[in-house]
């Protein structure tokens, strides 16, 4: 199997992240997207790692995990911290930014 | 401070006589104190305000009279000197040095400005008294006797300068002092509209010093006395020369009320009546005689500009006294006959050496004789509760007999009656206007024709304003408030200054005609005019000139005294109708100068507002509707931020991908 299929795949899971991202409302949901987006990257990194014999891609990819671990932590505690005040979890509910 | 430098003599001697010595020590440095002591007591009685209410105007009376005194003593010692030391400067020092320009302050002391150091203190002091008494029940009489002390201060520094620059200092604060007293009683909004005209039409006036001033500065490099007049030579270009004496005589028109811009003279009668004698008969508005005839080395190399000034003289001689013929207003009657009176002396100054002492001398006369009458008219309103139309007047002479006798006085006097002070300075200027003019014969006739009728045409006036006033049936009614109406004579502080200005009326003039006294006092200033035959012989202008009078006074006899003067004014002739109204003066300049004025400022501000103001606020509407398209993408929806993200992210990509391929 050509190291090309892995970066289609990574290509196919990232786009189904961004348009989670983009098309969803829900917080939680958003937020898997965002995930997916970050791990489709790893997938990238490390599959450029391989092809170019070099381990600097695979180290960027625990960079990357544990930026999305600690990400994940403060993106979550904003979810609940919002649901507690607006009982929603929809991002379309949190537009206090507009204008 | 005090140099004794006896001046470079660089004055033709043809025009000017000594050069000027300036004074180191003696009785002469007494001088600057008789601008200080009025200018001190202003200061005070308006800084100190209502605590000097009860006192103030006695200060004002001992700070003008004190002025007096002191110019009584420079004129006794000016006596004492040879007529070649006459000519003298009190050197005060450094006034300003700014790069190429270097002016010394300094008081001129000669005769031509000590003959107005005495006339303005001395008429001046008499109207202080005069004042007291009238303005007694004025609330602001401190306010006025400041107002008075300004202007004594004022017209002293704008005589006594020694240079075209002090004079210009004077020359302003006459105009201020003017102002202020024309609108005293401003709460009446014609009143505060007369002082503010007199005020913009002496700007136009003023104007024209400074231009000449400039003119000055450029051609001779200074603006005092000595450097300019001195500096006239044969290779001075006529053009500029032309252009400063017009300019010149453009601000003795402002000042002096000639025409063209008279117009402000009848308004400014609003002022009380001891204004209009001091400020508005006798002293201020004869300025414009003194700049010319202070200014005579100039206008004697302008001869073209000469010959303006002797149009308008003329024009406005007989301009004033038409008007003079229709106003029913005692104040405005007298105040065209100012303006008339005024004409004569710009007319004499005109003509050149022949006329400057005599413009002198009526302006002397017409200083007492028109300030005696502007006081007997103040005398007459005091006397019928502020009355001030002459056809609700009638057979005052009855009730008032000091009044009526000084203020005959006077009329004998402006009319010319023979030996009377009028007679003497009126018929001197009549001979030099008659004068031939080498390479114009047609103007010593002209000239002279229209100064002998404007004699002819005064003798009506006068008689009529005199008639109206004191002879004939009484016409008065009763008083505003309905209580009858009691003329009786004014208090001895009004009365005095009135029967000593009635006897300079009758004897001055034949005092200081003895003998050529006059002339020959002005002398070191004005030179000794050589005596030139007029056209006529000097008998048959006198007695044409008598007869031309007696026909006036005999049309206003029989006009207002043998026949009954109506109550309600006639329609009368259109030219009657016209001088009513000043021979439409105010029309003309609405019409000319005001209208214009105001469309070309109403079209400033139609530009301001909508070029220049326009421009600003669309490009802050611009800005503002920029920011309102930029709005819209701040949705605050976190989703479209990310698309944009995105969007921006692949169009990126793109980019840098064809830029590869």
């Amino acid at each position: 199997m050509s190291l090309t299929h892995y970066l289609v795949l990574a290509a196919i899971l990232f786009s189904l992240g961004a348009t989670t991202v983009l098309l969803r409302r829900n917080a939680i949901i958003v937020f898997m997207g965002v995930e997916l987006m970050l791990n489709a990257t790893n997938l990238t990194l490390v599959t450029f790692s391989r092809i170019h014999g070099d381990l600097t891609g695979q180290v960027m990819a625990f960079f990357v995990m544990v930026v999305a671990a600690a990400e994940v932590v403060v993106g979550l505690s904003i979810i609940v911290a919002i649901f507690r005040t607006r009982r929603s979890a929809s991002v379309d509910d949190v537009n206090l930014l507009k204008n | 401070m005090h140099t004794l430098t006896a001046l470079v003599a660089s004055l033709p001697s043809d025009t000017i006589g000594p050069a000027t010595e300036t004074v180191e020590t003696g009785t002469l440095l007494v001088a600057p104190l008789l601008v200080g002591i009025p200018l001190l007591s202003a200061a005070l009685l308006l800084v100190l305000g209502r605590r000097t209410d009860r006192w103030g105007h006695w200060l004002g009376v001992l700070a003008s009279s004190a002025a007096f005194v002191i110019g009584a003593v420079v004129f006794v010692n000016m006596l004492g000197r040879s007529e070649g030391s006459r000519v003298l400067d009190v050197d005060l020092g450094n006034w300003i040095d700014a790069g190429a320009f270097h002016l010394n302050a300094g008081v001129r002391l000669d005769p031509l400005s000590l003959t107005f150091v005495l006339l303005v203190t001395f008429v001046g002091s008499l109207i202080h008294i005069y004042a007291v008494a009238y303005m007694e029940h004025d609330a602001d009489r401190r306010r006025f006797f400041a107002y008075l002390n300004l202007f004594i201060a004022a017209m002293l520094t704008l005589v006594l300068a020694n240079s075209y620059l002090l004079l210009f200092f004077g020359w302003e604060g006459v105009g201020l002092a003017s102002y202020l007293l024309i609108g005293f009683w401003n709460y009446r909004l014609d009143y505060a509209v007369a002082a503010k005209k007199a005020f913009v039409a002496n700007r136009i006036g003023d104007l024209g010093l400074i231009i000449a001033m400039g003119l000055m500065f450029a051609t001779f490099g200074s603006v005092s006395f000595d450097t300019v007049l001195g500096g006239v030579t044969e290779s001075t270009s006529q053009a500029t020369l032309n252009g400063i004496a017009l300019m010149l005589l453009l601000a003795a028109c402002g000042k002096s009320a000639q025409f063209p811009l008279q117009s402000w003279l009848g308004d400014a009668m609003a002022g009380p009546t001891p204004v209009s004698a001091l400020i508005h008969a006798a002293t201020m508005v004869t300025a414009g005689v003194y700049l010319i005839v202070r200014s005579a080395p100039l206008f004697n190399a302008a001869p073209d500009a000469q010959l303006v000034v002797v149009c308008v003289g003329a024009v406005t001689l007989v301009f004033g006294a038409i008007v003079g013929c229709a106003k029913d207003d005692i104040k405005k009657a007298l105040a065209a006959s100012t303006m008339s009176q005024i004409g004569y002396m710009i007319l004499a100054a005109g003509l050149g050496p022949v006329g400057y002492a005599f413009a002198i001398f009526h302006l002397v006369t017409h200083g007492f004789f028109k300030a005696g009458m502007f006081l007997g008219a103040g005398s007459v309103m005091h006397g019928m509760d502020d009355q001030v139309n002459m056809r609700l007047f009638g057979g005052l002479g009855r009730y008032m007999k000091i009044t009526y006798i000084t203020f005959g006085a006077g009329w004998l006097a402006i009319i010319g009656f023979p030996f009377f002070s009028g007679f003497y300075s009126k018929d001197h200027i009549i001979e030099s206007a008659f004068v031939p003019v080498e390479g114009a014969p047609w103007r010593a006739w002209f000239f002279g024709s229209v100064a002998m009728l404007a004699a002819g045409i005064t003798a009506f006036y006068m008689s009529r304003l005199f008639f109206m006033t004191f002879e004939g049936e009484k016409r008065w009614t009763n008083k505003a408030d309905g209580s009858h109406q009691h003329p009786h004579e004014a208090p001895k502080l009004m009365t005095w200054p009135m029967i000593v200005l009635a006897v300079g009326s009758v004897g001055l003039g034949a005092f200081l005609n003895a003998g050529n006294k006059f002339v020959d006092w002005l002398a070191p200033v004005l030179g000794h005019p050589e005596h030139e035959e007029p056209v006529m012989p000097v008998p048959v202008i006198m007695g044409l000139t008598l007869a031309l009078v007696a026909v006036g006074i005999l049309i206003a006899w029989r006009r207002y005294v043998a026949s009954r003067v109506p109550v309600v004014p006639p329609v009368g002739t259109s030219l009657t109708r016209a001088a009513r109204v000043d021979l439409y003066q105010d029309t003309v300049n609405d019409v000319l100068l005001v209208e214009p004025g105001q469309a070309l400022t109403r079209s400033l501000v139609y530009v301001d507002r909508t070029a220049i103001d326009g421009t600003v606020s669309s490009v802050g509407r611009v800005t503002v509707g920029l920011g309102e398209i930029a709005r819209r993408f701040q949705t605050g929806y976190v989703r479209s931020y990310a698309a944009s993200m995105l969007l921006g992210l692949v169009v990126l990509v793109i980019v840098v991908l064809v830029i590869q391929i």
